[in-house]
């Protein structure tokens, strides 16, 4: 069993949600990022969602666009992220990591190797954001067939036959863009995710996990009622833009440890069952 | 092969490997609507006729072929003709586009229409046809070019648009179309994205070119009329590439005829500092919503492209004109900076006519083929767009300060 799904299946079996974290690879600095994800793991993360620094982040707001730069102005590069991957495996052999970012530097990587590359650094999935299920059919199959959970995209305006096509080509699990527009946004709508969620549920049959515009410990609970998982990214950035960079892990731990809470505190029987 | 007629791009958009719908899940749907929307209008003979007459009445369709005489004579070899679309209404190209995308946002119901600008031109059109149909207007421009273009700025403003200055990445073209991108997903229930050239995921690189191809179609008429044949050359400039496509499409099947797209070559293609990336071989990638030529480093960043053209300046290129490259059916050459700037002046001076410093690397190539060629050969140059804009990079050059 992949460790996306044993994650899954654990808290699951405890009654408990997912807190997933996204943190770009290489912000505020290359060295700081695996001291950060370990500082997430001791906060509560229950997967790592490491962003792949790409020069046009289109669907990214400001707090990503500028963490993505700021990592690239110091030569992050996809390589070098494996390599911290590579780190981070060594020591924490439990908490999955997804790789989340934009096609075009796996495409120069080519994508034969980044499965290969990326397997053989520990990493348990990816979700780029401009691969529709219909222009990576031949990335998502090998990406299976290596044990790379290839992670979708759910949104707002999605119809029920897009619920089957990202069923058919994913696995691990589905991430549901809260919003329509890009991530950090505030115009989180808590009923219509209500709404949707059991019916994508019931669907894409995996974990439905939900981001774009979770900020705090109230909305992740609101949230983590409904959905298996609570992704939060731009917050989490900007508490390490915020912080000094020697308290920037143990700033984020305790960030991370008030939405784990509320997530936690959650009675199982508000939450939907799968 | 051969006598297949050409038929691309494909029901998923694709121009073989080229192409395709690479965005976020939020925008599928919208795409598909689009989509869906443009099959409708195009089965429509009430909206092809509401097209026809705007381009007549409101643009000034059709635009005339004109014979470069004095200019031939001095180059010494082939008769160049030149496709004005430097007449047209707002005095480029882009009006033909933006007037059938505004008329599609009317259709599908949608108040708001945004979009992206480098030299201002596309913006200027949109501005204008949101002010036609009275359509609320926001565009996205890079911090830099906000500043290179000031007169389009104000142009904008004056009829109506707001704009919105983009300060992320390197500020110029590609980020202004990130941002409207932005845009787009955040407000995509009210909201139409008039594209400006064959770029950007499946439908506009299609819709995009088939706006454009009434300049072909003009020319496949206009050009018997004034010479008794067709042209044995076809040439225009490429950025996106969206006056190329709309001149080159309506030649795809005459084989005959040469097509031939023209980049920027900035400093020179050896320097780096260019916007060539299908004569460069530049490495394909995904971008703005399509596989393409792409001008991007070995880890797959896009990387900052130069041309004395605000609107060649683009590290892509519309992925039928990567088609084309491959399958052979068009050739793709550059011309620098500086041999664009001495086309532009030689047609000030042979000619009386100020050319765009886009359409001038178009017209840079004609000086370069002309005197290989005898003269009875005959090169049709897309004059895409006039230089009026273009006059304080010009003097700037020429170390005047207005």
């Amino acid at each position: 069993m992949s460790r996306i799904q044993t994650v899954f299946q654990r808290l699951q079996a405890d009654g408990r949600k997912a807190l997933i974290p996204f943190i770009t690879a290489g912000f505020p600095e290359p060295a700081l990022t695996l001291p950060l994800m370990h500082a997430l793991v001791e906060g509560g993360a229950d997967v790592i969602e490491l962003g792949v620094p790409f020069s046009d982040p289109m669907a990214d707001g400001p707090t990503i666009q500028r963490a993505s730069e700021c990592a690239l102005a110091q030569g992050m590069s996809l390589r070098k992220l494996l390599g911290i991957v590579r780190s981070f495996r060594a020591e924490d052999d439990d908490t999955p990591v997804v790789l989340m970012g934009y096609a075009n530097p796996i495409e120069a990587m080519g994508t034969d190797a980044f499965v290969a590359e990326a397997r053989a650094a520990g990493v348990d999935g990816v979700l780029v954001v401009d691969y529709p299920p219909e222009e990576c059919v031949s990335f998502a199959r090998a990406a299976k067939a290596a044990g790379l959970d290839p992670i979708f995209l759910l949104a707002p305006t999605s119809t029920e036959q897009r619920f089957a096509d990202v069923a058919a080509a994913g696995s691990g699990y589905i991430y549901y863009v809260s919003l329509k527009g890009v991530t950090g946004s505030g115009k989180l709508d808590i009923n219509e995710v209500a709404r949707r969620i059991p019916r994508i549920r019931a669907a894409v049959g995996m974990p439905v996990g939900v981001g774009f515009g979770i900020r705090d410990a109230e909305s992740a609970r609101r949230i983590g009622a409904v959905a298996d998982a609570v992704v939060i990214g731009s917050r989490v950035i900007e508490e390490i833009e915020q912080s000094p960079r020697d308290e920037a892990a143990a700033r984020v731990t305790a960030f991370m440890r008030g939405i784990r809470e509320a997530l936690d505190a959650i009675e199982p029987a508000t939450g939907v069952k799968s | 092969m051969a006598d297949m007629p050409y038929q691309f791009p494909d029901a998923g958009g694709h121009f073989g490997p080229y192409g395709g719908v690479f965005v976020a899940e939020t925008l599928m749907p919208a795409l598909a609507e689009l989509r869906e929307a443009y099959a409708a209008c195009q089965a429509d003979p009430a909206f092809m006729a509401e097209f026809e007459y705007e381009l007549k009445h409101y643009v000034g369709r059709p635009s005339p072929i004109y014979h470069a005489r004095r200019w031939s004579e001095t180059l010494g070899g082939a008769q160049i003709y030149l496709k004005r679309e430097d007449l047209n209404h707002t005095g480029a190209h882009k009006v033909n586009n933006c007037i059938g995308q505004a008329l599609l946002a009317r259709r599908m119901g949608k108040p708001r229409v945004i979009a992206e600008t480098g030299a201002g031109q596309h913006g200027v059109a949109t501005a204008t046809v949101a002010a036609r149909y009275g359509m609320e207007c926001v565009i996205y421009m890079g911090v830099e070019d906000v500043k290179r273009q000031a007169a389009n700025v104000y142009r904008m403003k004056l009829l109506g648009a707001t704009v919105v200055p983009v300060d992320s990445g390197s500020k110029t073209l590609k980020d202004a179309m990130n941002e409207a991108m932005r845009d787009w997903v955040t407000n995509v229930a009210d909201t139409f994205y008039i594209i400006g050239t064959v770029a950007g995921p499946h439908p506009y690189p299609l819709l995009v070119r088939d706006f454009q191809t009434v300049i072909g179609r003009e020319c496949l008429v206009q050009m018997p009329e004034l010479t008794g044949r067709q042209p044995d050359y076809v040439i225009a400039c490429v950025g996106g590439g969206s006056n190329a496509m709309g001149i080159f499409h309506p030649y795809l099947d005459t084989e005959d005829v040469r097509l031939i797209g023209v980049e920027a070559a900035g400093e020179g293609l050896d320097t780096g500092r260019h916007a060539a990336p299908l004569t460069a071989n530049a490495r394909p990638g995904v971008l703005h919503g399509n596989r393409t030529y792409l001008m991007q480093d070995e880890d797959g960043q896009i990387v900052e492209t130069h041309s004395i053209s605000a609107g060649l300046d683009y590290p892509g290129v519309g992925p039928e004109h990567a088609w084309l490259k491959d399958s052979k059916r068009a050739e793709y050459v550059a011309a620098t900076d500086a041999e664009a700037l001495q086309a532009f002046h030689d047609l000030c001076r042979y000619e009386g006519i100020i050319p765009a410093l886009e359409s001038s690397h178009a017209l840079a190539h004609a000086a370069r083929l002309a005197p290989t060629l005898p003269r009875d050969k005959i090169l049709l140059v897309n004059l895409s767009g006039r230089g009026d804009k273009d006059m304080h990079t010009v003097a700037e050059r020429s170390g005047i300060q207005f």
